[in-house]
């Protein structure tokens, strides 16, 4: 199961590599999207993986129980990402009204020199 | 239980949701976001005083002891960045009630505004390293509204750069400390910096510190990852610059300095020896980059580059005296940047544009003025009694004492560099005749318009109270630094001393567990896997009921 799941992290993070490489905004963003995925699927599984038992301690007083730790701090980060995600579409889209394009080497509106412009 | 230190964070935040929903004026909402800044300076002084006499405070929430619960702790560096950030915070909160548009206030500027504030606070003020990333979330998150607040097209355009190297930082960030917990076992600063020494693999312990290294060196605009920074700075309101170039890039490097001191404690010559190079480089290309451009203000996001450097230089020597060298550098470079910000925003106004070549004549027209900038430049580059002189005779002083003569040519080599760029805006905007002679035309206080792009006519928004101000109160405090800066470097070495020597730290967070292990000489006791963490504990619960049980008994 914990090779499973490294190995899926492993391919997951190099999916999102190649989409964040893009020059394509949209491609960029699927890439992040998947790569803080990645990041809490590390968490989950350096916390160490419990099968079929509960977190903390059952009224049964059973040996075995999971680390309800890394839930926890997944859980955070999961909340907070989706926020930036959410707000990171929004930011695309508008600078794709913007800007007219979502090819990031097109987007120099912010980087024009003013005095190579006017000779 | 010391209510001071979540005080600290309380404040600026109560500010932010108190300016949004009491009122819906612009005036109103800047004086109650000004009134919470003084409250904030005063609790920042009070804390300063505190630590200066009695050693770190901590906080444990929620009455979890550490290591189960969130800690917080000002140690003196927490306490004089919270200073610095409260002083900081007042002048530019001041500052944006004369600078910022009524649209963008009634956006929520201020809102955004100070829960940024709140969020640099409390990644100054927390000792777990998790709750360090949530407050850098709340820090980011802030800064991303304010930097679309108001959109135009070239705001978007530098948010979309910003947003999307930040992201991955924060990225890289979370699976740093996944990784640090998956090896340690714990999240907290001062359990850390007893548990990872004892770690087995060490190796894997130095990639997650590369992983830290690259993940707070993206937010504090180190090489090569700083090309965010110039791309985005100059297209946000004065007032955001100023508040983005003092603080964001600096809370990197604060992390930077609790990460290879605190949490992994010890000799790492290969992370210190690249932060060192990094530094170099970064010191070098932040003054090139400056001589290469024309805008005031992207000369000047450069200088915060150039900045980064020197404290790098001062974290990676890794001694005590080094690191008060950068502790120093980093009071000195927050002030600085956000009074030259500041009065960058005063030349805008004066002239309508930040263009060095529709500048001009700013020298005999305000003379006063003139010589405000010319205290700051020469501040910045370091020319004796002033601020900027101390703070990198510190660094020189700590780079004899390596016998670093490298470290030693480039810091006086770069700080004459500095001269040249800053010199070309002195002479351009200052000295040179104004370049439109002829049509001046004035207008009232408008806020924040884009300047000077299309017309051929200057400009002139006369700048009001709100804007001097706060450039006088900045500029008598680097003054009086200059003229004093003793005082300081006490502080600033007693910050490294509390650094590269956690007792104080470790006995505030941990007063049972520091006894007990001695500072972690036994490896048995200290569980090797997370889940083996919480029996321990349960045990020690169980033991405790199971002797009051036989105590009634």
């Amino acid at each position: 199961m914990e090779i499973l799941l490294s190995l899926l992290v492993g391919v997951l993070m190099s999916v999102s590599v190649w989409l964040m490489l893009s020059r394509n905004l949209v491609k960029f963003l699927f890439g992040l999207v998947l790569i803080s995925n990645v990041a809490n699927l590390i968490i989950f599984k350096v916390g160490g993986l419990t099968r079929g038992a509960p977190a903390l301690i059952t009224d049964a007083g059973s040996e075995v129980y999971a680390n309800s730790l890394p839930q926890a701090l997944v859980l955070t980060a999961i909340v907070i990402g989706f926020g930036l995600v959410s707000f990171t579409l929004v930011l695309a889209f508008k600078a794709y009204q913007a800007t007219g394009t979502v090819d990031v080497d097109d987007m120099t509106a912010a980087e024009q020199r003013h005095d190579q412009e006017k000779p | 239980m010391n209510g001071l230190l979540i005080a600290c964070i309380l404040t600026p935040m109560l500010t932010a949701v108190g300016s949004f929903i009491l009122t819906s004026s612009a005036k109103a909402r800047g004086a109650i976001s000004v009134a919470g800044s003084l409250l904030l300076l005063l609790l920042a002084t009070v804390l300063l005083y505190q630590v200066a006499n009695g050693g770190p405070i901590s906080n444990q929430m929620g009455g979890w002891q550490a290591p189960m619960g969130i800690t917080l702790i000002a140690d003196m560096l927490s306490a004089m960045l919270v200073m610095v950030t409260a002083i900081v915070s007042l002048s530019v909160n001041v500052y944006a009630m004369g600078d910022i548009s009524k649209d963008r206030v009634a956006g929520g500027f201020f809102t955004f505004l100070n829960m940024l504030i709140a969020g640099v606070i409390g990644a100054f003020l927390t000792g777990d390293l998790f709750n360090l990333y949530v407050w850098f979330e709340v820090m980011l998150i802030s800064s991303f509204a304010l930097l679309v607040l108001g959109g135009n097209k070239v705001q978007l355009d530098g948010a979309v750069k910003y947003v999307a190297i930040n992201l991955v930082s924060t990225v890289l960030l979370l699976t740093a400390i996944g990784l640090l917990y998956g090896l340690a076992g714990t999240l907290n600063m001062a359990d850390l910096s007893v548990r990872v020494p004892l770690v087995e693999s060490q190796a894997l312990v130095s990639v997650v510190g590369v992983l830290f290294l690259v993940a707070f060196g993206i937010k504090a605009a180190v090489f090569p990852l700083y090309f965010w920074l110039p791309a985005s700075y100059h297209t946000l309101p004065i007032t955001v610059t100023a508040v983005f170039a003092a603080l964001m890039t600096k809370v990197g490097i604060y992390a930077l300095m609790r990460t290879f001191t605190i949490v992994f404690p010890g000799e790492h010559t290969m992370i210190d020896n690249t932060l060192l190079c990094l530094g170099l480089v970064t010191m070098v290309l932040g003054v090139f980059g400056a001589m290469t451009h024309s805008d005031v203000r992207r000369i000047l996001a450069f200088h915060v580059i150039g900045s980064i450097g020197f404290m790098l230089i001062g974290l990676g020597l890794g001694s005590a005296l080094a690191m008060g060298a950068a502790i120093f550098y980093m009071v000195h470079g927050i002030l600085i940047k956000a009074l030259l910000f500041m009065i960058a925003g005063i030349m805008g106004k004066l002239r309508g544009s930040f263009e060095l070549s529709r500048l001009g004549g700013l020298y005999q027209d305000r003379p006063g003025f003139s010589m405000l900038f010319l205290l700051a430049a020469l501040s910045l580059i370091g020319i004796p009694p002033l601020s900027g002189f101390w703070a990198k005779l510190l660094i020189i002083e700590a780079g004899l004492h390596h016998d670093a003569t490298l470290v030693i040519i480039f810091v006086i080599l770069v700080s004459l560099l500095t001269f040249i760029p800053l010199i070309r805006i002195w002479s351009e905007a200052f000295w040179k005749p104004c370049p439109f002679a002829s049509t001046v035309r004035e207008e009232k206080p408008s806020g924040d318009k884009p300047l000077g792009d299309k017309e051929d006519e200057l400009t002139v928004i006369p700048p009001t109270m709100f804007a001097w101000v706060p450039v006088l109160g900045l500029s008598l405090i680097m003054l009086l630094i200059g003229f004093l800066p003793g005082k300081i470097i006490a502080l600033s070495d007693m910050a490294a001393e509390g650094l590269m020597k956690p007792a104080a730290y470790l006995e505030t967070v941990l007063p049972e567990q520091v006894n007990k292990h001695s500072f972690g000489t036994s490896v048995e006791q200290v569980a090797e896997s997370p889940a083996e963490l919480l029996p321990e504990s349960a045990a020690k619960q169980s033991n405790k009921l199971n002797n009051s049980n036989e105590e009634q008994k």
